[in-house]
């Protein structure tokens, strides 16, 4: 393997990694941003993305149907919570909303333990992007270039929809002066429902997505979590643009870390983590106005 | 007839109370129930159950069972309960080695005898032995060091470590590299990858594919074998880096999860269910006829620490005095092959496989290459053996 083939593969690598990271981490952020809700159940919820996937997978003996219905699953269980919890817990206060999505992903966990085991599950790529793919001189899995493709795609959608159109404004607005935005006469209430529910469904797709090549574990919630808490605060709470600079930060220092320096690799994000909340604690690109 | 006569028997044995029968024995069960081991514990107390119902000793036996959590701190709290309060004669189990390194002074101190299913840290048989601690299951270097033996015979001479970045990991590829060392072999680089925390291997391998070695040998189990298999698989380098590893890699309990990207990896362990023996089919069976599964090296491990009791209670021991010197004589041929304690160590003596994963009938299977027999650790440090 030549020199430059080999930071081609360390590129699409960190690339693969940082695109999951944003899948999980714009749910969290944006839920965050509009409810002010911290949803540390956010990775129980990618974990039960990957589980409904290696059900339904196992069903229907393919994956698409896991790929497509596995976010739905996983948008229905984020529904039950929003009525049940997480609408009386929003004026709660943060400790005691921690408190409560802290003990949920205890629930999940236990959950997944008795509905798939203790065993680590997997699902198999599907036909069409197994193998691997030629690409800037090196062999690589075409399963991951999927990953970094659909990242891509769902980013360009959500800076459309957030900057281009209607909803996007009014979410925003929200965003920035929930009151005001609802004496404007926007549904604040039933707008953050439908983010909350986009939120949880991205927490899936990462779920499902991520599931063939990291596999389903019961331990995978918790985690996804650190790294995906990290990813938000690094990029600012509740910013979109920020879960995207910081999703790929994060991805790439844990990548490349691991590939130049390997016994540094578990302390660098750390390390970046501190660095910003001593010089920057509102992230690196902050939303203006609340969040905070 | 058959059945009369079982009858009548039980009607005596009921007769006479417990006093004609063998006296009970108080077995300390310690497994992890819940946490990231919970299904080694699961395996391990299926393969002991069914060593007791082949034998019909399922009534000579008390069993109390404890969840360790795979924790050190919780493992010592329950073993105190289990010697003090439950009185147990014998302790036996444990999946994890920090939890055995825990409770091993109290085991010694307190004099109960101990047999480890599972745990696998070299100094419990080493510089740490008691000889009231027997080992059935392996020692990390005693897994790893025969693919060090093996690999310059299929002509591999340069090879890149990986492992998870604790001591079992360290431990299996120091084994490995010593040994693959003495048969001319080299390792070219290696990595430790922080434990538990690492999702994604393609990093590693690519450094891995850079470093011109002819194959790689890894050390990963649980979760992140399963990961790393499957990563391993979808990069496609089977061909220009094959994968060796220790078969806790490629075990049959993580099989189905890997699929075919195990197709091809080789792996060295103390059993495997496609083992060609009369022993071996008849625990197969048994063991498919209660699970509906194959078992795996952990189900073995458990029928094992369950036999080597029953075999030791058969001599007469019945307290843990007795039971300690027992334990350590039993020898016999079981499913895994000869098994027999090494009196210097206390750790078990047994063959190793070294397999390749082929898939037949649509099935994955292991297809044997070859075997290193009756592979026994060196004391190191232990001074059982005088």
């Amino acid at each position: 393997m030549t020199g430059s083939g080999f930071w081609v593969l360390q590129f699409l690598n960190a690339m693969q990694f940082s695109m999951l990271l944003f899948l999980l981490s714009i749910g969290l952020t944006v839920i965050f941003g509009l409810l002010h809700f911290v949803n540390l159940a956010h990775g129980a919820l990618y974990m039960m993305g990957a589980y409904l996937g290696v059900s339904l997978a196992a069903m229907t003996g393919s994956y698409w149907p896991a790929f497509f219905l596995a976010p739905v699953g996983v948008t229905l269980i984020g529904a039950v919570l929003y009525f049940t919890l997480i609408d009386r817990l929003r004026g709660a206060g943060p400790m005691n909303q921690v408190l409560v999505t802290f003990g949920l992903i205890f629930v999940f966990l236990d959950i997944v333990r008795m509905g798939w085991g203790d065993i680590a599950r997997g699902i198999a790529v599907p036909q069409l992007l197994a193998g691997t793919t030629r690409l800037l001189g090196v062999d690589y899995p075409t399963y991951r270039l999927f990953i970094i493709v659909l990242g891509l795609i769902i980013m360009a959608a959500l800076m459309i929809i957030l900057t281009r159109t209607q909803i996007g404004a009014m979410i925003r607005a929200s965003v920035e002066n929930g009151p005001m935005a609802s004496s404007m006469g926007i549904n604040v209430g039933r707008l953050f429902f439908a983010v909350f529910c986009v939120g949880c469904a991205l927490a899936g797709l990462a779920g499902v997505v991520a599931a063939p090549v990291f596999s389903a574990t019961p331990g995978m919630g918790v985690a996804i979590l650190i790294p995906a808490l990290i990813v938000v605060v690094i990029g600012g709470l509740g910013s979109l643009q920020g879960a995207i600079v910081g999703s790929l930060i994060v991805g790439f220092l844990q990548t490349l870390g691991a590939a130049v320096f390997p016994q540094l690799a578990a302390v660098l994000v750390y390390a970046l983590l501190a660095l910003i909340l001593v010089l920057r604690p509102q992230g690196l690109i902050p939303v203006r106005g609340g969040a905070h | 007839m058959k059945n009369t006569t079982v009858s009548a028997l039980a009607l005596t044995a009921g007769l006479f109370g417990g006093s004609a029968a063998m006296a009970e024995i108080t077995v300390g069960m310690m497994l992890p129930t819940s946490g990231t081991y919970a299904a080694l514990g699961q395996e391990i107390d299926a393969g002991f159950m069914l060593a007791l119902e082949e034998a019909g000793q399922q009534d000579a036996v008390r069993i109390v069972r404890e969840d360790t959590e795979a924790r050190p701190q919780v493992g010592v709290q329950k073993a105190r309960k289990l010697v003090m309060q439950d009185e147990a004669d014998v302790l036996v189990g444990l999946v994890s080695s920090g939890v055995l390194g825990a409770i091993r002074d109290f085991v010694d101190g307190s004099q109960v005898p101990l047999i480890v299913a599972n745990a696998g840290n070299d100094e419990a048989t080493g510089d740490q032995c008691s000889r009231y601690i027997t080992r059935v299951s392996f020692s990390n270097a005693q897994v790893s060091r025969p693919m060090g033996e093996y690999l310059p015979t299929a002509g591999i001479t340069k090879v890149y470590t990986l492992a998870p970045d604790y001591a079992a990991g360290r431990q299996m590829i120091d084994a490995f590299t010593a040994e693959f060392a003495e048969h001319g072999g080299e390792v070219v680089g290696g990595e430790y990858t922080p434990f538990a925390q690492t999702e994604d291997f393609g990093p590693y391998l690519t450094n891995a594919r850079a470093s011109g070695a002819e194959a790689l040998f890894v050390f990963y189990a649980g979760g992140e074998a399963i990961s790393f298999v499957n990563q391993y698989g979808s990069f496609g380098i089977s061909d220009s880096l094959p994968l060796y590893g220790t078969g806790f890699l490629n075990s049959q309990l993580y099989l189905d999860a890997e699929g075919d990207s195990a197709i091809g990896t080789v792996g060295s362990l103390h059993y495997v269910p496609s083992l060609d023996t009369p022993e071996n089919e008849a625990f197969v069976a048994a063991y498919q006829e209660r699970h509906n599964k194959l078992p795996s090296e952990y189900a073995v491990q458990g029928y094992d620490a369950g036999r080597v009791l029953i075999e030791a209670m058969a001599t007469g021991a019945d307290d843990r005095e007795s039971l300690a010197e027992a334990i350590p004589q039993v020898s016999y041929t079981g499913p895994r092959g000869p098994l027999e304690i090494d009196p210097a160590t206390h750790n078990v003596i047994q063959n190793v496989y070294i397999y390749e994963i082929v898939k037949e009938d649509d099935r994955l299977t292991q297809n044997i290459l070859a075997t290193i027999e009756n592979v026994q650790d060196e004391p190191h440090g232990c001074t059982l053996g005088g």
